[in-house]
């Protein structure tokens, strides 16, 4: 099947408005007949429900977790992007639209970027009119602040928590609609697979996880809105049940997936302590507008540091090296998170970092600190030159902007941030990678669609931060509900689609076969056993650096372990009880296909783009070195019975607004 | 460290429940308690015994998902956070730690350590909104400044995680500082205020339908609170509601 991106014709900065005024609306009494089905209550999902169900649509939707408020968008900490110029800044639609293309590293489509960036203001106004209470100024206004890879502040935030803070904004949208009994909301159930009928998307096989139960549910549509799959590297800031199961049971019915490769390791997360580690914790970007990242200088000093016999504090200035403010003079700390990443990864690789383990580096408030107490200092007339004075008010300045993360940092570090420099090192933290979509974010199976972070839209090969807020918000509230309805225009007279034909049959039995194959395969190593070493494999040869020899042996390896695991998997209990082990044990087995498509993506694209950071494409500098002329292209891939066999489409990337450059922040 | 847990086992919401001992040793102070739960787990299933259900999901404090009453205290012994930020560290070699769910007559135990939570999520469905549609065809968002003090303490409320430490704790089981935080925020926010009094009567009633206790100010909740939400809350929220009873 070839690729259509349905990208609309004329100018870019018509398409959008000349789309919505073109196709295919339903009528109010005909969405009354029409259900869609979405899974997962994050940003996306749970705005789409919401708006989905006040255009008049029977919406059913989904979550694994106990409550929907529960989705991991709750733990987005630093903000939301909008190009609202509150700033006077010189911000516009043009310049996100361009921000977000560059630092996506020229592997994102102009027109789906562009359309983000014009709805983006209208996100900020439907929080704001929900009463999301967003950070503002003494004047009442509305708080701004910067992020890595912009020049201007068009982030808008509440505190450390502005993920927690839409995301019930976007819960209480859906709420009001299931107490209006337009949502039918399932608590506690997973997707197990897509029920197609006729080659079109006409429901889901789930499981009641209280009580084991399969359930077949029918719709006219089914979107999912499940994540990403960070999680394939055991070890990410993923919440524990993120998964890639629903857009990848998709896959196999057919949904090409795109660019699995692209993956984002976020600079600031808190470094692994030991072998126990269940998941990382992000320190959010924001972060890195006040704090400086630096290493020592000298390798005697990391010595005697990691020895425990030197303080950072001890360190003097001129001994540090602030190597993100010596590299890129431009942008300095808050370059784009790939950047920063390998930066923090080269002067570890160069024997500079300063835990244990050998790696981390230092994120440092004091001259924040100092800076605001000496402001503060002087707005209140006090001595300016009063060091415990200037400093104690420089930390109340910092609480009121980060504290919860500080507190945080302390609570898992056990180490004062106000006082000692934070240790960070990158972690897994986002896919950029997903579901192929095309410009109405419709799969490549008709009547599915995939929304949010599950999708591979918007971020290219690198997200900006805050634009996962931004994207997940976008689809949800004001793209999907007007693009599915071009869809569903003909589908008014299909009528309740019924769950015993024998399409629904045949998915519940092979569901059933897997489950049942799980618990009574009576192996000796658990689930996580498994997950583990998947996640060295590919952390070790497909995370920061990647190389040909790492990611064949990566593709080998991931094979082979697939093979043990459902030879060898221990799962106890039943099915039909409340059985988390075995929830577990059927995610994994996702992901350890999954994994082996990463591997097989990120050795065909042989260049290096945004995240993905080939070693034989490299500046002498060691920079990422892009290859335009035989990379312009979206990778979607299609199943074809094993991740080894799966077929490559090329989606070429047409740039007609943008120039295509070599990406500097220097 | 060695230690020894004492964990609640119930197969299923019908059945009947009872404490379990286990042994665990070579505890590393810098685990999380969850991570020490996992060790459990793994522990358990390579000795053929059913693992121990546990809620839990971001393990980052905000998702509200984990829920253990640890050492009689809900969420452990550590002020503000939750089960999945307490570290080991908290305990001693050699300690006896018991863990049991969140009890609660609106919570019922759904295995082990997992209870039931929806009720929360009808309280919200009750009323905890602005009823706006998500249009985007709103007014501009700078359109109405807002006191920053007034967010600031909005923003204080909307915090709440939804976990329920404050139902767990109290003796009565009331889940006042939870309704009172969303009543809080939106009564502080001029985009609430419009629906205030339908929404705070529905709310309290909705809570009242769902079996949970009555307030009588015994503060305790605030102190469990993993995110320190106010009891100004419920004060803020007596009020309402009582001017809310006079005008209906």
């Amino acid at each position: 099947m070839a690729l259509d991106s349905k990208i609309p014709k004329g100018p870019l900065t018509d398409k959008w408005t000349q789309h919505k005024s073109n196709i295919n609306l339903v009528s109010p009494a005909n969405k009354r007949l029409i259900d869609v089905i979405v899974v997962g209550t994050g940003l996306a999902g749970a705005s789409a429900s919401a708006t989905l169900a006040e255009l008049g649509y029977n919406v059913k939707t989904f979550c694994f977790q106990d409550s929907p408020r529960r989705a991991h968008s709750i733990a987005a900490q630093g903000g939301i992007n909008a190009a609202k110029n509150y700033q006077g800044d010189g911000d516009s639609t043009y310049r996100l639209f361009y921000d977000t293309i560059k630092g996506g590293d020229y592997r994102s489509r102009e027109a789906n970027v562009h359309r983000l960036a014009e709805v983006s203001t209208n996100i900020i106004d439907q929080c704001v009119a929900q009463g999301v209470p967003f950070a503002r100024d003494y004047g009442g206004l509305l708080d701004n602040r910067s992020f890595g890879g912009v020049l201007v502040s068009r982030t808008f935030y509440a505190k450390g928590q502005t993920g927690q803070q839409l995301l019930l904004g976007a819960y209480s949208a859906m709420n009001r609609q299931i107490g209006r009994g337009k949502i039918k909301m399932y608590n506690r159930h997973e997707m197990m697979d897509l029920v197609l009928v006729d080659g079109k998307a006409r429901g889901i096989i789930a499981r009641n996880l209280v009580n084991g139960k399969l359930e077949r549910h029918s719709a006219h549509a089914v979107v999912i809105a499940s994540g990403g799959y960070g999680n394939v590297f055991f070890l990410s800031t993923n919440a524990m049940g993120s998964n890639v199961s629903a857009a990848w049971k998709i896959h196999k019915k057919g949904a090409h997936f795109a660019n699995p490769c692209f993956t984002q390791i976020h600079p600031t997360c808190i470094p692994v302590s030991g072998e126990h580690q269940s998941k990382l914790t992000l320190m959010s970007e924001s972060l890195r507008n006040d704090g400086r990242i630096w290493v020592p200088k000298k390798l005697d000093d990391v010595k005697a540091i990691r020895e425990g016999k030197l303080k950072p504090t001890e360190i003097a200035e001129e001994d540090r090296d602030y190597y993100l403010e010596r590299r890129y003079p431009a942008f300095g700390n808050l370059v784009p998170r790939d950047v920063a990443s390998r930066a923090a990864k080269e002067r570890c690789d160069e024997g500079y970092g300063v835990n244990k383990t050998g790696e981390a580096v230092y994120l440092d408030f004091a001259a924040s600190i100092e800076r605001y107490g000496k402001e503060q200092a002087h707005v209140k007339g006090l001595d300016e030159n009063d060091a415990a004075l200037v400093k104690k008010l420089g930390q109340d300045v910092v609480r009121a902007k980060y504290g919860n993360l500080f507190q945080m940092y302390e609570k898992i570090v056990d180490q004062n941030p106000y006082e000692t420099p934070m240790m960070i090192y990158p972690a897994v933290h986002y896919t950029m990678g997903g579901v192929w979509v095309d410009y109405n974010l419709m799969t490549s199976i008709p009547g599915c669609y995939a929304i949010g972070e599950a999708n591979f839209s918007d971020h290219g090969a690198n997200r900006l931060g805050a634009s996962a807020l931004m994207q997940g918000l976008a689809d949800g509230y004001f793209v999907l509900p007007y693009t599915i309805g071009d869809y569903l225009a003909e589908d008014i007279r299909a009528g309740t689609i019924d769950t015993d034909l024998p399409e629904f049959e045949k998915a519940e039995a092979s569901v059933k076969a897997q489950l049942d194959a799980f618990v009574n395969n009576k192996g000796t190593h658990t689930v996580d056993y498994y997950h583990k070493i998947l996640g060295k494999i590919m952390w070790d040869k497909c995370g920061m650096s990647r190389n040909i020899k790492g990611l064949k042996e990566a593709i080998t390896e991931i094979k082979a372990l697939r093979e043990d695991f459902y030879k060898n998997v221990k799962v106890p209990g039943t099915t039909s009880e409340f059985n988390p082990e075995l929830a577990k044990a059927a995610r994994v087995a996702d992901f350890l296909e999954l994994g082996e498509l990463f591997a097989k993506d990120a050795l065909e694209r042989n260049e290096s783009c945004g995240g993905h950071f080939r070693e034989e494409s490299q500046t002498p500098e060691g920079e990422a070195l892009r290859d335009d002329e035989n990379f312009t292209f979206v990778s979607a891939w299609e199943y074809k019975g094993e991740p080894s066999k799966a077929k490559l489409h090329k989606e070429q990337l047409d740039y007609e607004e943008i120039e295509v450059k070599t990406r500097s922040y220097k | 460290m060695n230690l020894t847990l004492k964990v609640w086992r119930q197969a299923n919401a019908d059945a009947k429940g009872k404490m379990e001992t286990y042994q665990m040793s070579e505890v590393s102070p810098d685990m999380s308690f969850l991570e020490m739960m996992d060790v459990l787990n793994e522990e358990l299933i390579e000795k053929g015994i059913d693992p121990v259900a546990f809620d839990h999901d971001c393990r980052e404090g905000i998702c509200g998902m984990c829920s253990m009453f640890i050492n009689g205290e809900a969420h452990g012994p550590d002020r503000l956070i939750t089960t999945c930020q307490l570290h080991m560290r908290k305990f001693k070699d050699g300690d006896t730690i018991t863990i049991e769910p969140f009890r609660a007559k609106a919570f019922p135990v759904i295995k082990d350590l997992t209870v039931d939570r929806s009720s929360f999520d009808r309280i919200q469905q009750a009323g905890g909104f602005v009823s706006v549609n998500t249009s985007g065809n709103t007014q501009d968002a700078n359109a109405i400044p807002i006191d920053k003090h007034d967010a600031d303490k909005a923003f204080d409320a909307a915090t709440c995680i939804g976990c329920g430490a404050c139902v767990a704790t109290c003796k009565n089981a009331s889940a006042m500082l939870f309704v009172s935080a969303k009543v809080s925020q939106y009564a502080l926010l001029p985009q609430g205020k419009v629906e205030a009094t339908d929404r705070v009567l529905n709310m309290v009633n909705q809570m009242d339908e769902e079996g949970f206790g009555n307030c009588t100010n015994t503060g305790a909740c605030e102190v469990e609170c993993p995110k320190g939400i106010s009891l100004e809350n419920i004060a803020r929220m007596n009020r309402e509601y009582l001017y809310a009873s006079l005008k209906g």
